[in-house]
C-alpha cells in the first residue's frame, strides 16, 4: 500500500487527511497518482484537477512532481508552503 | 547548540536570546515573527505536516551550520490558533562574527517561509476564511541564497 496524506485546502476539499491506496508500479509518477486520483471527480477533482497549484513530499522529502514513486511509502500532497 | 522546536506554545524571547548570549560568542542576531492585525481577521491558523516539519526545520538549521560559522542557533515556529499580536516564529543565531549572526539569520527565516511544511488559514471576524497564497517574492528570496 502507499499512504496518501493531504493538507491545507488539498485536505479539506477531499474532505479527509488521508488515505492508503494500492501500491503503484515504482515508475509510476506523483503527477500519474494525482492524476488517477482527480479522476475520482467531485472534491479530488477540484482539489488535484490543476496540478501547477500542487507541490508533494514523498517519505517527508520535497519531491518534484514528474519524479516516480519508487519504494516511498509515504506521499504527501499540498499546496506551496506559507509559514515563517 | 542547535534548538529546533516545534509547538503550540508562546515563547520567551527574552530567555531565548540570553540562552544564546550566554554560549559566549559575543554576537547574537534574531528574528520574531508576529501575527499582523487588521482586515478584520480574527485569528491565524497554521497547519502543519507533523512527521516532516521537524526534520525539515532540523535540516535548514544543519545547512545554515554549514555556511557559516555559528555557535548557537534557535529556531521555533508555533502552530495551531494564533490571535493578532501573537507571536509566530523566532530565529536566533550567535556567533563569533556579526556578519554570520546577521545572514544567517535571515537566511533562516527566507528558508523557512519556503521548506517548512506549514499552511497559514486566515479567519475572519465575520466567519469567512481564506488560506494564505504563497508569495513568489519570498521564493525568489529563499532562492537567492543558492547564489
Amino acid at each position: 500500500m502507499l499512504s496518501i496524506v493531504y493538507f491545507a485546502w488539498v485536505r479539506e476539499m477531499i474532505g479527509r487527511d488521508g488515505e492508503a491506496l494500492p501500491r503503484p508500479a515504482p515508475e509510476t509518477t506523483i503527477a500519474d497518482v494525482i492524476s488517477a486520483l482527480a479522476a475520482r471527480g467531485d472534491g479530488y477533482a477540484a482539489a488535484l484537477g490543476d496540478q501547477q497549484r500542487l507541490r508533494a513530499a514523498l517519505d517527508q522529502h520535497f519531491t518534484p512532481l514528474d519524479h516516480a514513486i519508487g519504494d516511498a511509502q509515504e506521499l504527501a500532497l499540498f499546496p506551496p508552503v506559507t509559514g515563517g | 547548540m542547535k534548538r529546533v522546536l516545534v509547538q503550540t506554545e508562546d515563547f520567551d524571547v527574552a530567555g531565548e536570546l540570553a540562552t544564546l548570549e550566554a554560549l559566549g560568542g559575543g554576537g547574537v542576531a534574531s528574528f520574531t515573527g508576529v501575527v499582523r492585525g487588521g482586515n478584520g481577521l480574527a485569528a491565524l491558523e497554521l497547519e502543519q505536516y507533523p512527521a516532516m516539519t521537524r526534520l525539515q526545520m532540523e535540516r535548514i538549521v544543519m545547512d545554515a551550520g554549514e555556511r557559516w560559522p555559528l555557535i548557537g542557533m534557535t529556531v521555533i515556529h508555533r502552530h495551531g490558533y494564533l490571535t493578532p499580536g501573537a507571536r509566530i516564529v523566532f530565529v536566533g543565531t550567535a556567533s563569533r562574527h556579526r556578519t554570520a549572526a546577521l545572514e544567517s539569520c535571515a537566511f533562516l527565516i527566507d528558508w523557512l517561509k519556503v521548506h517548512a511544511p506549514f499552511w497559514k488559514k486566515e479567519h475572519f471576524a465575520d466567519g469567512n476564511t481564506q488560506w494564505v497564497a504563497s508569495r513568489s517574492e519570498d521564493d525568489a528570496r529563499a532562492h537567492g541564497w543558492n547564489g
